[in-house]
């Protein structure tokens, strides 16, 4: 049992996959990539594809070049006859939450959540413009690089990091990234020439293709799947006004809301696995979230490691599940974020039953 | 043992995705681009007296509708910068340059563009800069062509700075946002370049047809052959890896007649779109019935490809005289 209960119903993370996380996967549509990972998830719990209450995806049109292209994967969770489906044009880790509160509903026992993302067609920075203000901002095509080094910038200039330390957050991320044989960017990696000043190859993530998925259930249902779930004990997700120049760069309060309202501040954390895909934004998420160095923080890599988009916030939370399936962690906080500069922010607080 | 045939190299082509965005502007969104069309830059000022710098319409902290325009300088200073050294296609300046938040003076929040400056050690937090304008302005954001540096003063909210407070250009003026011809839409222009891979399963397809031939996949589990071949069976959520060749010939499951011309579509109207169930396929394609006219097509009707030279998949299908397939046959592919 969680030692909270905050919701209606006990929901845990029964259940994780994620593909290898490569530069490129021409040979493979959308579906061929993700469909072993959806095998492997429904493989671990035992389920068919037919016994899932309820799918949810996340990924984006955008990346894919193509209009309605989720469509395309339903295909791989044999979407016929009819099953009770979704989808978010987001990271997977909202896709997560919009299953969990389909179970909380009391609608569904179980979920299937999943998502990807294939950055290879197109230009990865020049595609997420196109997610920005379009009166203000997506005319002059700031890219992503160039939004986060602004943020990193300001984290200078404040005072709260500078580029070796900054240099060191992408060191610790690529060696731990040594045991995850998914990673993209394993071991050392060279600190590199400077992207957009003052962040440097190294202070930035790998642009690759990937997919992950994960399966949800509720209380017996939980305990049926999966020898010790990872039960979710708070959720929430929070967003900043969209204006950059409006926004403290250096700070992340939605992020820290979120985890306020996710009960994270309740207890202790022994892990936390947080979607930064810029060095930078650990140091920012570090301080909304108040993290000591008690607290390992992605021993995955992280997104600095491997990013698919559309599916590394959705890792993120699989990531921590996994390290309490396995008994190595009983309290974790897993992360996951959207939008340029940290602008959304979804924090989930799992915890494993104790001995 | 004999070594295994590699895979045929996947097919990749070009894919350019162009949008256009007609959008409209509201009236605080009107008043700022048809400001910057005539060198005019107007903010909005809030309930709390916050002066925001490309104005909002909402409140982002009490979501109160916000419509008070004041005009601000044209002058001000970096909050934070970031040197891009290899500028991207469609950015502000197309040699290396700063993003630039600029707060300007008489605003309270920061706007985003570019610096035109000869290199990073040009460029500080907290250096004034100006507007450089575009020569040519249409009413959009653009209309800035980017700041440039300018050392009027270091600090106009400084006190202590004889030139800071007492520039009457930093303290924001009520405006009318009334402006003769107002902008009142944008056009957002949007172009990104794909390099489109179709893996392995639509690959065989397309290579089959360059051969005049078409190749579906059946599923392992319920030996359905899906044509098109996607690589999954959507009922089983299976790869299917079996290469079956169906047709040539096929039935007409059902079809409608189209009376309406498509722009660009060099085809007589009124024609039929139909489906086909090639032979041996378990799921129908679509395609139009040529060689009859359009008030005999029928469900049932026996059917062949028609390829034109240099076509790259069927142009039409055609009657192949053989007698109508019995309904049994293909009620199951409707
Ligand atoms: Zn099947």
């Amino acid at each position: 049992m969680p030692t909270t209960s905050r919701y209606a119903r006990d929901v845990a993370v029964v259940a994780f996959a994620q593909s290898d996380h490569l530069r490129r996967t021409d040979e493979l549509s959308e579906v061929e990539m993700v469909m072993p990972v959806l095998h492997e998830v429904l493989a671990a719990t035992g389920l068919k594809a037919g016994e899932i209450g309820f799918t949810c995806s996340g990924s984006s049109d955008y990346l894919a070049g193509r209009a309605f292209s989720f469509t395309m994967t339903l295909d791989g969770v044999g979407a016929w006859p009819p099953i009770s489906e979704s989808h978010v044009e987001m990271d997977g880790a909202w896709a997560l939450y919009e299953a969990w509160v389909k179970i909380q509903t009391g609608e569904a026992d179980t979920a299937l959540v999943y998502a990807y993302g294939k950055s290879s067609p197109g230009s990865v920075r020049d595609v997420l413009t196109r997610q920005l203000d379009p009166y203000y901002l997506a005319p002059l095509w700031p890219d992503s690089v160039a939004l986060a080094a602004l943020q990193a910038r300001a984290l200078i200039d404040a005072g709260q990091t500078d580029e070796a330390a900054l240099a060191a957050v992408g060191a610790r991320s690529r060696a731990a990234a040594r045991h995850n044989p998914h990673a993209q960017l394993r071991g050392s990696v060279a600190q590199g020439d400077y992207q957009v000043a003052p962040l440097r190859t190294g202070d930035c993530p790998p642009v690759g293709d990937g997919a992950a998925a994960v399966i949800l259930a509720a209380g017996d249902s939980a305990r049926r799947l999966c020898e010790r779930p990872a039960w979710i004990t708070g959720i929430d997700h929070r967003i900043e006004a969209h204006g950059l120049g409006l926004r403290d760069l250096t700070d992340s309060p939605s992020t820290r809301l979120a985890a306020e309202r996710a009960g994270f501040f309740d207890a202790p954390v022994d892990t936390a696995e947080l979607h930064a895909p810029f060095s930078s934004q650990e140091v920012v998420l570090r301080k909304a979230l108040g993290l000591g160095d008690e607290v390992t923080v992605n021993p995955s890599g992280g997104a600095l490691a491997a990013n698919p988009m559309m599916a590394a916030g959705l890792i993120r939370i699989g990531e921590a599940a996994a390290r309490i399936h396995r008994g190595a962690s009983d309290r974790a906080v897993a992360h996951a974020t959207s939008g340029p500069c940290l602008q959304q922010n979804l924090v989930a607080v799992l915890e494993g039953d104790r001995a | 043992m004999t070594a295994a045939a590699s895979p045929p190299e996947v097919l990749r082509a070009p894919l350019v995705v162009e949008f256009p965005f007609t959008r409209s502007l509201g009236p605080v969104q009107s008043a700022f681009l048809s400001g910057l069309r005539d060198r005019v830059v107007l903010g909005v000022t809030t309930s709390a007296g916050t002066v925001m710098v490309p104005p909002v319409e909402y409140d982002p902290v009490t979501a109160e509708e916000l419509r008070e325009l004041v005009e601000v300088a044209p002058t001000g200073t970096v909050t934070t910068w970031a040197w891009n050294g290899s500028p991207r296609p469609h950015q502000p300046l197309g040699t290396p340059f700063a993003w630039v938040l600029v707060r300007l003076d008489g605003a309270d929040t920061a706007i985003l563009h570019a610096l035109d400056a000869p290199g990073p050690e040009a460029v500080t937090t907290g250096m004034r800069v100006r507007i450089r304008w575009a020569a040519e302005r249409v009413g959009a954001i653009t209309d800035i062509a980017c700041f440039e540096p300018a050392d009027d003063r270091t600090d106009p909210t400084d006190p202590t700075d004889p030139t800071g407070s007492a520039d009457p250009a930093a303290a924001p003026v009520p405006h009318s946002g009334t402006f003769a011809d107002p902008v009142t839409g944008i056009v957002a222009e949007a172009r990104l370049d794909y390099t489109y891979s179709p893996g392995r399963a639509q690959t065989a397809y397309i290579n089959a047809l360059a051969e005049r031939r078409t190749v579906g996949e059946r599923c392992p589990s319920c030996h359905k052959v899906y044509v098109p071949p996607r690589g999954a069976c959507p009922t089983c959520g299976v790869a299917t890896t079996d290469q079956v060749e169906v047709g040539p010939a096929g039935t007409v499951t059902t079809f409608c007649i189209v009376n309406i011309k498509a722009k660009n579509l060099d085809i007589e109207v009124p024609y039929v779109y139909a489906h086909i169930a090639l032979d041996g396929a378990d799921l129908a394609l679509h395609g139009r019935i040529g060689g009859i006219p359009y008030d005999q097509v029928r469900m049932g009707l026996r059917v062949e490809p028609v390829w034109t030279d240099g076509g790259r998949h069927p142009d039409h299908y055609r009657p192949t005289g053989e007698p109508d397939a019995d309904y049994d046959a293909y009620k199951e592919l409707i």
